[in-house]
């Protein structure tokens, strides 16, 4: 069991305050998805749970120890984030931006040890990117660079998985899979994992806990029902969106204008 | 198996090239007085073989080598295939600091160390440039980078003007601004290589880390690099490799920009295996460079850089029309 727990931080960009004492954690087995308006912070505290920022105030603990205290390649043994820039100009080929999941592993000059090429085998065929394998990640689509990245982030073998907007780049059908498959390896992997997700729908269907993020302030934590509510979303994200339920789970759809 | 052969191809282009530029020159001496020469004739031959000879193949070797290397680090760490020591100003710091080394009255050996200063303290300033807005972005690398070298550029000009000292040598220095392997004395060719070899142990030391750079400096800490190390680190080897390299031979440009670009659609991007090709290609590249530029118009000879410029150019256009795309 690992727990990744931030406690009242706040953080800033110079003298702009973009998270105010938040406090947040995640624990092996679940899905939470951070949501909010543009501007809300939801990538900061990412960055901040990721050890990218130091936060202004407030501490980051990895399973009762401070984040702090772990050095870069440390960090990267217990925590892999998926980027959200994954186009390189440099002809690397898939098994080769699989491996650089194994950085904070290699020994001297880079050498890869017997345990680094299992785990690039399992996180290649996990998702299913055996065929792809020597293709050169610059002449891929989009999805498929996609796939490449966040099997980089397995092959890290980390207990928590962060990711933001991972579904920012790709079409509905390619959004459904990759979070089908999330949602897979994090129940298989016993994943703390942790997704910044713009789609309501998307959080609802998938994440087993939400938090919603405005202003720099959590302003509600819960399941799906209890955060996908139509008080909060109309003070979140305004008048212009319906909730419905259906099947326990709720939905949002734009409000239709009136007939004229 | 595949990089092994390619690795072992270039080993023996750069000796085949090693070869030709020891055999060939403006005096015609027969391949069994070479060797003889090589180990230690009296004659005349011993003198052109072991005084202009082969100092000036194993410079042209360390000079094409060291930029090719310091490319492959800078393209990889900017993740722009556009990146060599001239584009960042590193060559341009260097050529000042070695000037201004000249018009002091420094001893040759210490040239290069002068020149790795340059360097360095070039590429710090480049860099914290590019940080004052928060994060490294390639453009205001670049543009710090085309700042720097326009004004060192403008001081170089400025004491070669001004100096008494260095009007006396002036085309001497000119050439040597041009691009000119053609007279290293050995004891600046071992001060250059033993700054050479530390340049290329850490390039060695450093490429797998390099290539975690692949998708930006954030995503190179969260797969467990420290950035301010590792950027510090790589810069601190590119300012060695081209220090050393701009002091043997002035501004030799493309062999940074081109021969790491090339390679790596020959052996792939993954620079654990790029940076020692370059190193071994640009070495090649300049030995035969060198040589065209003493026998093209013998028994004058042309600057390697003006070489090395008119193959480049066409050659980084070529690959920029194949690749067809443009970026920046």
């Amino acid at each position: 069991m690992t727990n990744l727990a931030a406690t009242t931080v706040t953080a800033s960009y110079g003298p702009r305050v973009v998270l105010r004492e938040c406090s947040f954690a995640i624990g092996s087995g679940e899905i939470v998805a951070v949501v909010g308006p543009n501007g809300a912070g939801k990538s900061t505290l990412l960055r901040i749970l990721a050890g990218l920022l130091r936060p202004a105030a407030g501490t980051v603990a990895l399973d009762g120890q401070d984040l702090r205290t772990f050095s870069r390649a440390g960090v990267a043994r217990r925590i892999a984030v998926v980027p959200q820039i994954f186009d390189t100009l440099f002809p690397f080929t898939v098994r080769e931006v699989v491996a650089l999941g194994r950085t904070a592993r290699l020994g001297a000059f880079g050498r890869a040890s017997a345990d680094d090429v299992v785990a690039v085998d399992r996180a290649i065929e996990e998702l299913e990117l055996g065929l792809l394998a020597s293709r050169r990640i610059d002449r891929l689509s989009g999805g498929e660079r996609q796939r490449a990245v966040l099997a980089m982030a397995l092959a890290q073998e980390t207990a928590v998985l962060l990711l933001d907007e991972p579904t920012v780049h790709l079409d509905p059908g390619h959004q459904l899979a990759t979070l089908e498959l999330l949602r897979e390896l994090g129940t298989r992997r016993q994943l703390a994992v942790c997704a910044v997700l713009h789609d309501l729908n998307l959080a609802s269907a998938f994440a087993s806990r939400i938090v919603a993020i405005a202003d720099g302030r959590i302003v509600r934590e819960g399941t799906p029902l209890e955060v996908i509510h139509p008080d909060l979303v109309r003070a979140v994200f305004g008048d212009g969106l319906e909730v419905i339920a259906r099947d326990g789970h709720p939905a949002v759809l734009p409000r239709l204008a009136s007939p004229r | 198996m595949r990089t092994l052969s390619i690795l072992a191809f270039l080993v023996a282009a750069l000796v085949v090239s090693a070869a030709a530029g020891i055999l060939v020159g403006a005096v015609a001496i027969g391949p069994g007085d070479v060797l003889a020469a090589l180990f230690g004739s009296n004659d005349v031959n011993g003198t052109i073989i072991r005084e202009l000879r082969l100092p000036r193949v194993l410079g042209a070797a360390l000079v094409g080598g060291s930029l090719a290397t310091a490319g492959a680090l800078l393209q990889g760490l900017l993740r722009n295939p556009l990146a060599d020591p001239f584009v960042t100003g590193t060559s341009a710091g260097a050529t000042l600091a070695a000037v201004a080394a000249i018009v002091l009255g420094l001893a040759a050996p210490l040239v290069p160390l002068a020149a790795f200063a340059g360097a360095l303290v070039t590429v710090t300033l480049v860099w914290r440039l590019a940080r004052l807005g928060g994060g490294t972005t390639v453009l205001t690398v670049l543009l710090a980078g085309v700042v720097l070298t326009s004004f060192a550029g403008a001081v170089v000009t400025f004491l070669l003007v001004s100096s008494d000292r260095l009007a006396l040598q002036l085309r001497a220095v000119l050439g040597w601004l041009q691009g000119g392997v053609s007279v290293i004395s050995w004891p600046e060719l071992g001060v250059a290589a033993v700054i050479v070899a530390v340049g290329l142990g850490f390039a060695l030391v450093l490429a797998h880390r390099v290539d975690a750079y692949a998708f930006g400096e954030e995503t190179a800490a969260t797969l467990g690099v420290d950035p301010d190390r590792t950027t510090t680190a790589v810069l601190g080897a590119t300012a060695l490799l081209s220090g050393a390299a701009v002091a043997l031979a002035g501004l030799v440009g493309f062999v940074g920009l081109v021969i790491p670009h090339a390679l790596r659609f020959v052996i792939g991007a993954t620079h654990r295996r790029l940076v020692p090709a370059s190193f071994l290609a640009g070495a090649a590249a300049l030995v035969l460079a060198d040589l065209g530029s003493r026998t093209i118009i013998a028994p004058a000879e042309l600057p390697v850089g003006v070489i090395t410029g008119l193959v480049g150019a066409p050659f980084f256009l070529a690959l920029l029309v194949r690749s067809r795309r443009i970026v920046v």
